[in-house]
């Protein structure tokens, strides 16, 4: 079998789970709607590794393998680019996703919608792998598209369910606003290169730079521009301020696909793009400083939201934008590198904590408000050592996964040069403390202290979830607890034995490009000395003992009760509004754009285009039937008169006008 | 003396009488028939009148060809006129105004 039909294989499994479980899935014994996703992402999976394997000793394979069409000169292509990058992000999205597809067997058991879930499930992977292994632009923005549409449908998964549906048309129109960006980047890309395979477009790319492009009368350097638009399709699919408001609120659809789609890799899918594009961005420093900002703000300010959480799942949805946001941090500094690794170790740790939060919700009958919990370490064992141990690598500490990642990506910042680092060192390194104090908060409220659903107000509402008084939450069976043991292991581990590679090799720097005069990542890769001294060197770091400060904050807060901070009211406001992005999206976005749309109506559609172009031609063309059908009598000897009167008439003007 | 012109004076008369019959007539379709064969008999004067001056004989050929085709002419008209008739109870021009409809 040649690399290229092992290649095809690799995206086309999932997507024949999917469809064979979408159409007949319903018809088939129940077994089957698990068993078939399973054994082919687990196909897809293995192949991805050998993937790795093969790109790892060098190889980078980029072919097409059909052209989907041609048009005017331009041949649009369907292909496959294997390199480094590609190949991590393959193996990431695969192996988190066939943990998502075991532990999804227990979380929708009882789901009518059980053989649909896992369709859309692989359906999912299929857009994902081809988003990542994609040779162009507009494959690219095919997966793009189609993952969009997966996480729709699966955000509305429980679509009788009000909520549901405003989260998931919420996630959509959100992410049209982000695409349109994406897609003015890919189309201006098109217009200067001629092509969109990016092999081409980036030998090409020292063309753009010092090109103007005419926007509104004003010239922007063209390089920043396409840069920018690429960012802001990043931004939507990555939840970056102000175009994040859709990511707490996809937490209505089930808990595998927000610890498959909203933590470890759609989300992530932004950050791959801007890396993939790193020869364009690379050359706006503009654009570098805008990233580094909007990342910046996302991971400070979203990460004090979540602090304010009181659902299980929105927590970690807070925690996911921040960490998204140190991500986005790292590629303002020209740290791609740094970025994938984060990536990479946080899709672990995050699926990892998702997928405990929704071991926690199983045992509390589907209950997700974490003041109805606590002491649960008493009564699901594994959940809460996997879900401390995905804390701890989410809040760095030392030796864990997270740490090395995020650690990294502060050093990187220290040593940026660019605008904005400054703000991005400061809110980078309070950000530490920030994740350190609502992790250990949702740690502290769930999983010690007393059972507070013990004594909450009896309910008499038979449609509540949760226990009753008298009931105890307990471990849940096998399928639930290997995905979260399997996602434990590299959890803690994979920093540790990758961040040599990443750091001090070129494993991932051969896929990118980064400037020279951009010094944060080979300064970090200089003051690395192995993973062990790193680890050492950070007990006398700042960061540590802010992540300790925010261990200390939340002991004292959640475990020992002592309530020696009180928040101010208007603080307490501000966050329940969640700094007003929502309130001014429905309350002046939303009602001007309807107010637009209206005016557009009104004037546009109906008075001009209805009124004057499509009934105002017919009642003129009316208006002057009217006028000339009294010429037609019907009696043919007036119709003969007028014609001896015109041959009359011509006669006399050929024979008078041939004269003069 | 009789000249060209005379016949030519006649012949137009003639020609513009038929016309007039065929315009301001509102009664009777074979009116209109008749102007038309009367055209034709104008224009034959026409004819003669030219071929008488110029010595040809050809032109009176000609008006006896005319001749020939105007009686079949006349007879298809009657024959059209008939299935009027047939159809509409009338031969009255007012009432055979279809066209407009």
């Amino acid at each position: 079998m040649t690399l290229m039909k092992l290649y095809t294989l690799i995206p086309m499994m999932p997507l024949i789970a999917s469809i064979v479980i979408g159409l007949f899935g319903r018809q088939l014994p129940k077994v089957f709607s698990h068993l078939i996703p399973i054994v082919l992402v687990l196909g897809s999976f293995l192949l991805s590794l050998y993937a790795l394997y093969i790109s790892y000793h060098g190889y980078v394979f980029n072919e097409n393998l059909f052209r989907w069409m041609t048009v005017g000169q331009y041949d649009l292509n369907i292909g496959f680019m294997v390199d480094n990058l590609t190949a991590l992000m393959m193996s990431v999205v695969t192996f988190v996703s066939l943990m998502v597809h075991i532990y999804t067997i227990e979380y929708m058991e009882n789901d009518p919608g059980y053989s649909r879930f896992f369709s859309f499930i692989s359906l999912f992977t299929f857009a994902m792998l081809m988003l990542v292994m994609s040779n162009n632009f507009l494959q690219l923005f095919f997966g793009w598209e189609a993952v969009g549409l997966v996480s729709y449908l699966l955000i509305g998964f429980w679509y009788k369910k009000p909520t549901a549906i405003h989260a998931n048309m919420k996630a959509f129109l959100v992410n049209r606003v982000g695409d349109f960006g994406f897609l003015l980047g890919i189309a201006l890309i098109m217009f200067y290169f001629g092509t969109l395979d990016y092999k081409e477009v980036f030998s090409r790319v020292d063309t753009l730079a010092g090109q103007e492009f005419m926007l509104m009368g004003s010239s922007v350097s063209l390089v920043t521009l396409i840069s920018i638009l690429l960012f802001i399709g990043a931004m939507g699919k990555s939840a970056q301020v102000p175009l994040h408001v859709w990511l707490p609120d996809s937490m209505e659809g089930p808990t595998p696909i927000s610890a498959l789609i909203h933590a470890a890799t759609m989300v992530t899918a932004g950050i791959f793009l801007v890396t993939r594009v790193s020869p364009i961005v690379e050359l706006s420093n503009t654009a570098l400083s805008l990233i580094l900002i909007v990342g910046s703000i996302t991971a400070l300010f979203m990460g004090i939201l979540g602090i304010f959480q009181n659902d299980i799942k929105r927590v970690v949805a807070y925690s996911t934008l921040s960490q998204l946001g140190y991500m986005t941090i790292a590629l303002g500094v020209s740290s791609y590198s740094l970025a994938m690794f984060h990536l990479f170790t946080h899709a672990f740790f995050k699926a990892l904590l998702f997928l405990g939060a929704g071991s926690v919700i199983i045992g509390m009958h589907h209950d997700q408000n974490i003041m109805n919990m606590g002491n649960l370490k008493k009564y699901m064992p594994i959940t809460w050592i996997t879900f401390l141990l995905a804390t701890l690598a989410l809040v760095g500490m030392p030796f864990f996964s997270g740490f090395y990642s995020k650690e990294s990506i502060i050093e990187a910042v220290k040593y940026s040069e660019i605008v904005g680092s400054s703000f991005a060192y400061f809110a980078a390194v309070f950000g530490v403390f920030i994740t350190s104090l609502y992790s250990f908060r949702l740690y502290f409220i769930v999983f010690h202290g007393e059972e507070r659903w013990r004594n909450k107000p009896i309910s008499h509402n038979h449609h509540d979830h949760g226990l009753t008084t008298n009931q105890s939450p307990h471990e849940t069976t096998w399928v639930v607890i290997m995905p979260l043991i399997l996602l434990a292991i590299p959890s803690v581990l994979i920093g540790f034995f990758t961040i040599e590679p990443i750091i001090k090799s070129s494993f991932l720097l051969k896929d990118i490009f980064i400037l020279n005069s951009h010094l944060a990542l080979s300064q970090v890769t200089e003051h690395f000395h192995g993973p062990i001294n790193m680890a050492l060197h950070a007990l006398a770091t700042l960061p540590f003992w802010l992540m300790v400060l925010g261990f200390i904050v939340a002991y004292l807060l959640y475990y020992k009760n002592i309530n020696f901070i009180k928040t101010p009211k208007i603080l307490k406001k501000v966050m329940d509004h969640k700094y007003g992005f929502d309130n001014f999206n429905e309350y002046i976005l939303a009602p001007l754009t309807i107010r637009l749309g209206n005016v557009l109506w009104k004037y546009m559609d109906i008075k001009i285009i209805d009124n004057f172009f499509v009934n105002g031609s017919a009642k003129t063309i009316n208006l002057f039937s009217h006028i000339t059908k009294k010429i037609q009598t019907g009696f043919i000897s007036q119709y003969a008169f007028v014609m001896v009167i015109g041959l009359l008439l011509f006669i006399s003007y050929f024979i008078l006008g041939g004269k003069s | 003396m009789v000249t060209l012109s005379h016949y030519l004076f006649l012949g137009g008369i003639l020609f513009s009488i038929s016309i007039l019959g065929i315009f301001l007539n509102r009664k009777n379709i074979i009116l209109i028939l008749m102007a038309i064969e009367l055209m034709l008999l104008a224009v034959n004067i026409n004819f003669i009148a030219f071929s008488h001056y110029l010595g040809d004989l050809s032109g009176q050929i000609f008006v006896f060809f005319i001749l020939t085709v105007a009686a079949a002419e006349s007879a298809i008209g009657l024959a059209i006129i008939i299935l009027i008739f047939r159809n509409y109870k009338s031969i009255n021009v007012a009432d055979v105004n279809r066209l407009k409809e």
